[in-house]
């Protein structure tokens, strides 16, 4: 789409400050503890070669942070579920949390 | 025969695939963009390796939404051929057209390098034409190609003879340090329950000339041409 004056940007810009996230949702994916997860066990025994003490296991995972625009919570919940389950997590390796907030 | 290879973002032996076919093979093979939503007069679909989309967030996981493979997902529903190599293995199971999921490699290292695989089945479209005892020598270069699915999908992977291609040593033993990437029951590649989608992590496409290093990789090729020309023969009997 043609700009037409060079005031739009910036009054977009202004606009979306203004209507910045009001809600935000964290997800969290862990690899199911069936699965093997060659990265938390590395880390491990490097944390414990490092010195640190009484670790009983590592598991490296994913944090998302998404930024929501408001709404219904529990709509937005439902929404965002769905997507963990098809895209945002795997669940053939993968388990995840999902907060929001 | 057509084919069709697929082409996503970051795909990179789309053009191997593309030069075997037509180069090696003599058939007509065409790129499908990832944006297309029809796969024309394909007969098979080859959905090749690469890094589709980056390989962000998991591999194959963004490249799945894409449009083609809504039309893949038909294509195979319809009972048409699909072989998905290295990251279109990816791309499958992601998709839900293949069992399982691939992980990273146990030993944390991106593999590049020969392998043998034996075929676990002649009874499919990808293995017809591969003798019993044959190793196929052929290479693989990926960081995320171990084999993973529950137990449950594990037994009726090998009930159903899913399971297509093994990892095997020099003589043909399913040995652990064959296994390149820690995959469960040394599994190189599976197919589905109907048989006519299969994915594997090596790269066939790159053992099919003498130039580069072998000439392998061609069986699993030729079985599928095989399989199209005896489908082509039943049909017109």
């Amino acid at each position: 789409m043609p700009r037409l004056y060079g005031g739009r940007d910036t009054h977009h810009h202004v606009q979306r400050i203004l209507t910045a996230p009001v809600m935000k949702a964290k997800i969290i994916i862990t690899p199911k503890k069936a699965v093997l997860d060659p990265q938390g066990k590395t880390v491990q025994s490097a944390l414990e070669h490092m010195g640190y003490a009484g670790i009983a296991g590592v598991h490296v995972g994913k944090y998302l942070e998404i930024d929501l625009n408001g709404g219904d919570k529990e709509s937005t919940r439902r929404q965002l579920d769905e997507a963990c389950h098809r895209f945002l997590s795997n669940p053939v390796i993968e388990d995840y949390r999902l907060e929001i907030e | 025969m057509n084919f069709a290879v697929l082409q996503f973002p970051a795909s990179n032996r789309d053009q191997d695939a593309l030069h075997v076919l037509s180069n090696v093979f003599g058939h007509t093979a065409r790129f499908v963009w990832h944006k297309e939503s029809s796969l024309g007069d394909a007969d098979a679909v080859i959905v090749p390796g690469g890094f589709s989309y980056g390989d962000y967030l998991r591999c194959g996981a963004i490249a799945r939404f894409s449009p083609v493979m809504q039309a893949v997902k038909q294509f195979a529903d319809n009972g048409g051929p699909v072989l998905g190599i290295c990251n279109g293995f990816q791309i499958l199971t992601e998709a839900g057209l293949l069992p399982g999921a691939l992980i990273r490699n146990r030993s944390l290292q991106f593999r590049c390098e020969y392998v043998f695989l034996k075929a676990a089945t002649a009874d499919s479209p990808f293995t017809n034409q591969i003798p019993g005892e044959k190793l196929l020598r052929v290479p693989i270069a990926h960081g995320e190609g171990c084999y993973f699915a529950d137990p449950d999908t594990i037994a009726k992977l090998k009930a159903n003879h899913q399971i297509l291609w093994q990892y095997v040593n020099a003589q043909g033993g399913l040995a652990s340090g064959a296994n390149p990437n820690g995959s469960l029951e040394n599994i190189a590649g599976v197919c589905n329950e109907r048989r006519n989608v299969a994915g594997l992590m090596p790269h066939p496409e790159n053992a099919c000339e003498a130039i580069v290093g072998g000439t392998d990789g061609r069986l699993i090729f030729d079985s599928l041409i095989a399989w199209f020309k005896n489908k082509g023969a039943a049909k017109a009997a």
